[in-house]
């Protein structure tokens, strides 16, 4: 839990917003310290988390909230959190087996939903931006607007903004697809000048709200730096190595 | 979705304790220590040499143990094929068991070619030559007229130990013995003589590799790499080369068309290695015909696949090989990824001005150092001649070259 993004965010643990799709994306950097945060929020503030995780192990994460202070091992003991080693998973998939009992990957996308939030990444290696469009429709309307809870999901796209996708399999179509489902967005990208050794890139936080008369959208960016046991967020230019 | 976790209809084998992984940090559980292998002093991970010294620097000590080396090969495939050469090197003097996967080259040939090591201090098990030790020493006495002391003393250590070194020399002119050669267990995969099976009609991946898939999934649970298995008193590494993944003699047509159909085919596949090392005292370098790909989405997706990623741009064909500058040097060496294991902060490099030169005895790289133009004549080099790839805006090290071009 990082304290400069939750005012950033105006969240605390102890309020937040419910019935919220996040959305995190990230352009040719890495947007996974956001995950850590939400997951180190969300366990402070004493709800049920389901975390699938596709990219890295359970040991991964465990040794990064326990350096933000939240331990991952006694979450899942007391049933506050459930990790699905989504890798783990995903192999009895790409090496089928004689027999399989019929426990495929993504099963669990069938299971009845009780928990509050859910945190998902995305590799979009094996997946077509079909599926996941499904997928992160049919996790808004279970969770979100049956249950109230959040779900938060990161997802990264590769191309070029400007380049020309002529197939409908694009990474764009499925940034545009999932922007317009969620409700706030944090996108993070590299420095547009290059690479910095003390500002390791920006992040563009997007709110989407619903007012009475239409949609609300505002826009702030910030840039970031990720060390040991957090990440900083300052205004753009303000970073502690400029001034 | 979320589950009460009494309803999750896993077997219990998932059930099984956190350290299934074989990312364990060293204070948790007691690591049995492997020779060839040492802990990072970063974050405790287990790393092992890529038998390049200079290229485990660049990656933070060594190569973490379940993790992927991707290089992108350059444009004549011999310094990417040195660098797998070294790796599997490494592997014999270590012990360590090893993996050679190709399609163009039969392994064989591969292994024949692997550099010998530069054995000064290290004490290998050579059981061919102890009886002809016994015969030398009457030859060599007249040899030595200056150490005279030393001549009867024996010559090689008959001793019986694993070097305890971490990394260590090859000399590229000589190849390796073939005795120590074959000390070392090695397991080959040849693409024309595995036959071909159908692939399961829903699988995103190629023939080719889902039959690579199976067979790293059968070596690495028969000879008990996985993490999961019983402890027993001797682990060892597998270190798995597979040399130029994504070419055309793979059955891909990434590297021959623009858009290609089977666009998913390698990503899945390296998302299946991965998930496959994750789990077991793996190591993997994969080299990849990266100029021959056109699609840089495609590009970009594979790198992030892979922990670590570097790229190699040699001179060789260039207009670069008569420039001056880069006399010295044989290319430049891009550092894509690095990657952050149990730790949110990455360590890249400091430079992204690197650059390499193969020498007899050692591959160094090094920090492209541009010496002021000290002529009485001082010749302006374009711009467009020096700078290689312009800048990419991105913290994650998709690296430019970077030159200082020192502009007076």
């Amino acid at each position: 839990m990082y304290t400069e993004l939750n005012s950033i965010l105006n969240t605390t643990p102890d309020s937040f917003t419910q019935g919220e799709f996040v959305l995190l994306s990230d352009r040719q950097s890495d947007a996974s310290f956001l995950i850590h945060h939400f997951l180190s929020l969300y366990l402070r503030a004493r709800c049920k988390v389901c975390f699938v995780g596709l990219v890295q192990s359970f040991n991964h994460y465990s040794a990064i909230s326990q350096r933000l202070g939240v331990s991952l091992t006694q979450a899942k003991e007391k049933g506050q959190l459930v990790f699905l080693e989504g890798q783990k998973e995903s192999l009895s998939v790409l090496i089928p087996q004689e027999n399989d009992t019929g426990s495929q990957a993504m099963d669990f996308l069938r299971d009845p939903s009780v928990g509050l939030k859910s945190l998902y990444e995305f590799v979009r290696s094996a997946v077509s931006s079909n599926a996941v469009l499904d997928f992160s429709h049919y996790c808004r309307a279970i969770v979100c607007s049956q249950l109230q809870g959040n779900v938060v999901m990161l997802v990264r796209c590769d191309g070029e903004g400007e380049e020309d996708e002529g197939d409908d399999e694009g990474s764009e179509r499925l940034m545009k697809g999932l922007t317009h489902q969620c409700s706030l967005t944090l996108h993070v990208q590299g420095l547009p000048t290059g690479y910095c050794r003390d500002i390791h890139g920006q992040v563009e936080v997007c709110w989407r709200r619903r007012r009475g008369d239409g949609q609300y959208t505002q826009k702030k960016l910030f840039q970031y730096k990720v060390h040991d046991k957090g990440a900083s967020f300052f205004a753009p230019g303000t970073s502690s190595a400029v001034l | 979705m979320a589950a009460p976790m009494s309803s999750v209809g896993k077997p219990s084998a998932e059930r099984s304790p956190f350290n299934n992984t074989s990312f364990q940090k060293k204070t948790r559980s007691k690591l049995i220590s492997i020779p060839g292998t040492r802990p990072s002093v970063q974050n405790g991970q287990l790393l092992v040499s890529t038998g390049v010294t200079s290229l485990d620097y660049l990656l933070g000590g060594g190569l973490a143990v379940g993790t992927v080396l991707l290089i992108e090969e350059d444009r004549y495939d011999s310094y990417s094929r040195m660098i797998l050469k070294y790796f599997l090197a490494e592997g014999v003097v270590c012990r360590h068991e090893l993996y050679v996967a190709a399609a163009q080259d039969n392994p064989d040939d591969i292994l024949q070619e692997l550099p010998a090591p530069i054995l000064d201090d290290v004490a290998m098990h050579k059981p061919a030559e102890q009886p002809r030790l016994s015969r030398e020493p009457p030859d060599a006495l007249d040899a030595m007229k200056i150490a005279w002391r030393y001549q009867n003393l024996p010559k090689v250590q008959t001793a019986l130990a694993s070097s305890s070194r971490f990394g260590h020399y090859y000399d590229v002119s000589k190849t390796m013995e073939p005795e120590i050669r074959q000390a070392a267990k090695c397991h080959r995969f040849y693409l024309p003589e595995h036959p071909t099976q159908s692939s399961p009609p829903h699988s995103t991946m190629l023939e080719s590799y889902s039959a690579l898939l199976k067979s790293l999934q059968e070596v690495i649970n028969r000879e008990g790499f996985d993490v999961a298995a019983p402890m027993s008193n001797s682990r060892n590494i597998l270190r798995i080369g597979l040399h130029s993944l994504g070419s055309a003699l793979w059955g891909d047509d990434l590297c021959c068309h623009d858009n290609p159909k089977n666009g998913r085919a390698l990503t899945t596949f390296l998302y299946g290695l991965r998930a496959l090392l994750r789990s077991s005292l793996s190591v993997a370098v994969v080299t990849l015909p990266s100029h021959l790909i056109q699609d840089r989405a495609i590009m970009g997706s594979i790198t992030r696949l892979c922990d670590n990623a570097i790229a190699l741009e040699s001179f060789k064909g260039s207009e670069r090989e008569t420039n001056p500058l880069y006399k010295d040097y044989h290319g430049l060496i891009h550092v894509r990824q690095v990657p952050h294991l149990n730790c949110l902060a990455s360590k890249l490099p400091d430079h992204k001005d690197l650059a390499f030169k193969l020498k007899r005895k050692q591959f160094s790289i090094e920090r492209l150092h541009l010496p002021p133009d000290l002529s009485d004549t001082v010749s302006r080099v374009s711009r467009g001649e020096l700078a290689g790839a312009t800048t990419v805006a991105s913290a994650c090290g998709s690296g430019s070259s970077g030159n200082k071009h020192l502009d007076f």
